[in-house]
């Protein structure tokens, strides 16, 4: 007998299959098997487990397709165990882990040691996405063959910057003929510099150092430009400026085959908002301007950005009690995604919920090439959410995640996952 | 100085070859010295509101002497003082603060003081060290130090600081004090009776000629006299304030 599973009477939304009706899925040996309406009442499947969805959405696992789990290297601050946990609970069943980790993931031994960990201590799916240059140095390429045949499901050096035009132009031809996805942190260093917030009358009240929204913008031309001049697939990480969101919808217009992910934080919260120099404030980008935060929204909706994605970044309190200027850059944020996209882009009518489902499920996992992730199509991996959209909450410490750096705590969000399932396990039931 | 005229016993403390240096965090740095019996921080710091988080966390008295480019308020009170003691009130002055406002906390407490006493400020220096943003903090932005001085009833000189250039936002000092450097025929352009401050300690020739520096309208060492009694005056009514509570 196969194991079954039923998730009953909820609201199904499906924008791959363009669904969006009231459903009862069948989820056998951790797949979809069946979505229709009534089959809880076929004979057939009398005794199996029921989730009762009643009044719920059901929506697929969402894709998070940044994120940083610190293992190996840091694993005070967070570990493939508790990154993924925290993950599930916040309705996430996918996650890219970026390579900045120490040592960086730039080998194929490297990703072995993590695809192992991953399957002993991981509570939902992790890919591994491998480092475009060795040590993230931003010198030498690293072997991007040998690191496809070992797993790897992306090259980043995120957090490092590519600077060299040059070689990020070679990387995207070689990338592209292995079709993998490049994903580049866009920040001109020259122009970020030893900045802590985003530059403006905020940064020059508090007597802080900030870094101007062109420094994005410079990188996110120019990498526009090496897209269209290798017709390669070049994936933008965290947006911020309104000016970057321009350029993406004209190179878009234009056929380019650039792509771009915006953070709940960037879209949810601007610079004024940062209370006094409370760190859990602090990422890179930084809280950009109230106009750089309408652009994303603009942007969202209308399909610029393709993706939601955290950049959850967790870091221990002593790092972070260093201050504004001195503390580490990141904020987690598995734990709130879909309560800060359902709070201010669903309720606030930025986005419809199949739009938004299309952003954090089938959207990232389109990038990515998961053909069986971001859906609820029979044959699909049975990673799906269970959510009250209504559902009134608080984040606060302590999280899931071994670290509690984020700018959410102690605000009211309206939605939240009350079950998730990773593969018709359940992860996580509130 | 302040202190010592008030009869406190004055404690120095330096982060080299402290605790700080070996690792302590700051938090743990003031709270050993609060159990030794410190009642009264005056702190200068080289970040940026320091004292913000860790002032709540102390029972002593926490006087900021300065954060990083943030504030400077005993700067400003004595800078106010000076004032004061000339003109009465500041209502309908027009007061510029010449140089490196972007990296000066004397300018941005001085602004936020001078703003509520009804005057205007004018910040001026060349973008890099005076960018238009400091509009919205309500002070009025000009880049001409000729226009910005016109009719003004007095000038704040700041310092400028050598690292400035080799941190690109000036080419060379002397390239700055072509244009910035307040200069006998600059002081004409201002009010007859406008006065001349500096925070100290100047770079003459750079900021600010000798002349001007040593000049009629300077009233650079009443700052420094009025220094330790706006100084004084803070402690005290800090100290009334630790009676009261």
């Amino acid at each position: 007998m196969p194991e079954q599973v039923i998730v009953t009477n909820g609201l199904v939304i499906d924008p791959v299959s363009r669904l969006e009706a009231v459903r009862d899925i069948l989820i056998e040996d951790g797949k979809i098997s069946a979505v229709a309406a009534g089959l809880a009442r076929k004979p057939a499947l009398k005794g199996v487990p029921a989730i009762d969805a009643k009044g719920k959405w059901v929506i697929p696992g969402l894709v998070d397709m940044h994120v940083h789990l610190r293992e190996p290297g840091r694993e005070g601050d967070e570990t493939i165990s508790t990154g993924t946990k925290a993950a599930a609970r916040g309705g996430v069943t996918t996650v890219l882990a970026m390579a900045n980790t120490e040592p960086v993931c730039d080998s194929t031994s490297q990703l072995a040691f993590l695809r192992a960990k991953a399957r002993t201590d991981a509570a939902i799916t992790v890919l591994f996405a491998g480092a475009v240059t060795l040590g993230q140095k931003g010198e030498k390429l690293t072997e991007f063959a040998k690191l496809r045949a070992a797993g790897a499901a992306a090259l980043s050096d995120d957090g490092r910057p590519l600077m060299n035009a040059g070689l990020l132009r070679r990387a995207l031809e070689y990338a592209e003929d292995l079709d993998l996805l490049v994903i580049d942190h866009c920040e001109d260093l020259t122009l970020s510099s030893g900045a802590c917030v985003h530059e403006g009358a905020e940064a020059l009240r508090k007597g802080l150092k900030g870094t101007p929204w062109a420094a994005e913008t410079v990188q996110v031309v120019r990498d526009i430009a090496l897209a269209q001049l290798t017709d390669a697939r070049l994936h933008i990480a965290h947006i911020s400026a309104a000016s970057s969101v321009e350029a993406i919808r004209a190179a878009k217009k234009n056929g380019v085959r650039i792509s771009a992910e915006a953070a709940p934080h960037h879209f949810a919260l601007n610079d004024k908002d940062v209370p006094g120099y409370d760190t859990n404030w602090k990422m890179n980008p930084p809280l950009r301007g109230a106009k750089d935060r309408l652009a994303l929204l603009a942007g969202l909706a209308d399909g610029t950005i393709d993706a939601i994605a955290t950049d959850h970044a967790p870091h221990g309190c002593a790092a972070k009690a260093l201050g504004m200027d001195q503390a580490p850059f990141g904020v987690i944020g598995l734990e709130t995604s879909l309560s800060v996209a359902l709070t201010d882009l669903f309720h606030k009518k930025v986005l419809t919920r199949r739009k938004l489902v299309e952003r954090m499920s089938a959207a990232p996992a389109a990038l990515l090439g998961l053909k069986n992730k971001g859906t609820l199509a029979r044959g699909a991996d049975a990673d799906l959410v269970v959510i009250d959209p209504d559902a009134l909450w608080t984040p606060a410490a302590p999280f899931f995640s071994k670290s509690s750096n984020t700018p959410f705590s102690g605000r009211r969000l309206k939605g939240r996952a009350l079950t998730t399932l990773s593969a018709g396990r359940v992860v996580h039931a509130l | 100085m302040a202190a010592k005229r008030l009869g406190a016993e004055v404690l120095s403390f330096s982060p080299v070859g402290s605790s700080l240096s070996k690792g302590e965090t700051l938090l743990d740095t003031f709270l050993n010295l609060q159990a030794v019996g410190v009642t009264h921080f005056i702190v200068r710091h080289e970040r940026s509101g320091v004292l913000e988080d860790l002032a709540p966390l102390l029972n002593a008295s926490v006087i900021n002497a300065g954060d990083g480019w943030h504030e400077h308020p005993t700067q400003a009170l004595l800078d106010l003082l000076t004032l004061r003691e000339r003109w009465g009130s500041f209502k309908g002055r027009k007061i510029v603060i010449l140089g490196d406002i972007r990296h000066s906390r004397v300018a941005r407490s001085n602004l936020f003081a001078l703003k509520k006493l009804g005057a205007k400020v004018v910040f001026c220096g060349p973008t890099p060290l005076c960018p238009d943003d400091f509009a919205a903090l309500g002070a009025t932005v000009e880049h001409s130090v000729e226009k910005a001085l016109k009719g003004a009833d007095a000038v704040n000189v700041l310092r400028l600081q050598i690292e400035r250039m080799d941190q690109g936002f000036v080419p060379s000092l002397a390239d700055y004090a072509l244009t910035y450097q307040l200069t006998p025929s600059r002081v004409e352009l201002m009010k007859p009776e406008a006065l001349v401050l500096h925070p100290g300690p100047i770079n003459r020739g750079v900021e600010l000629s000798s002349e001007v520096a040593d000049g009629p309208r300077s009233v650079i060492l009443e700052q420094v006299a009025n220094g330790v009694l706006a100084r004084m005056a803070v402690l005290a009514l800090s100290e009334q304030g630790r009676s009261l509570a």
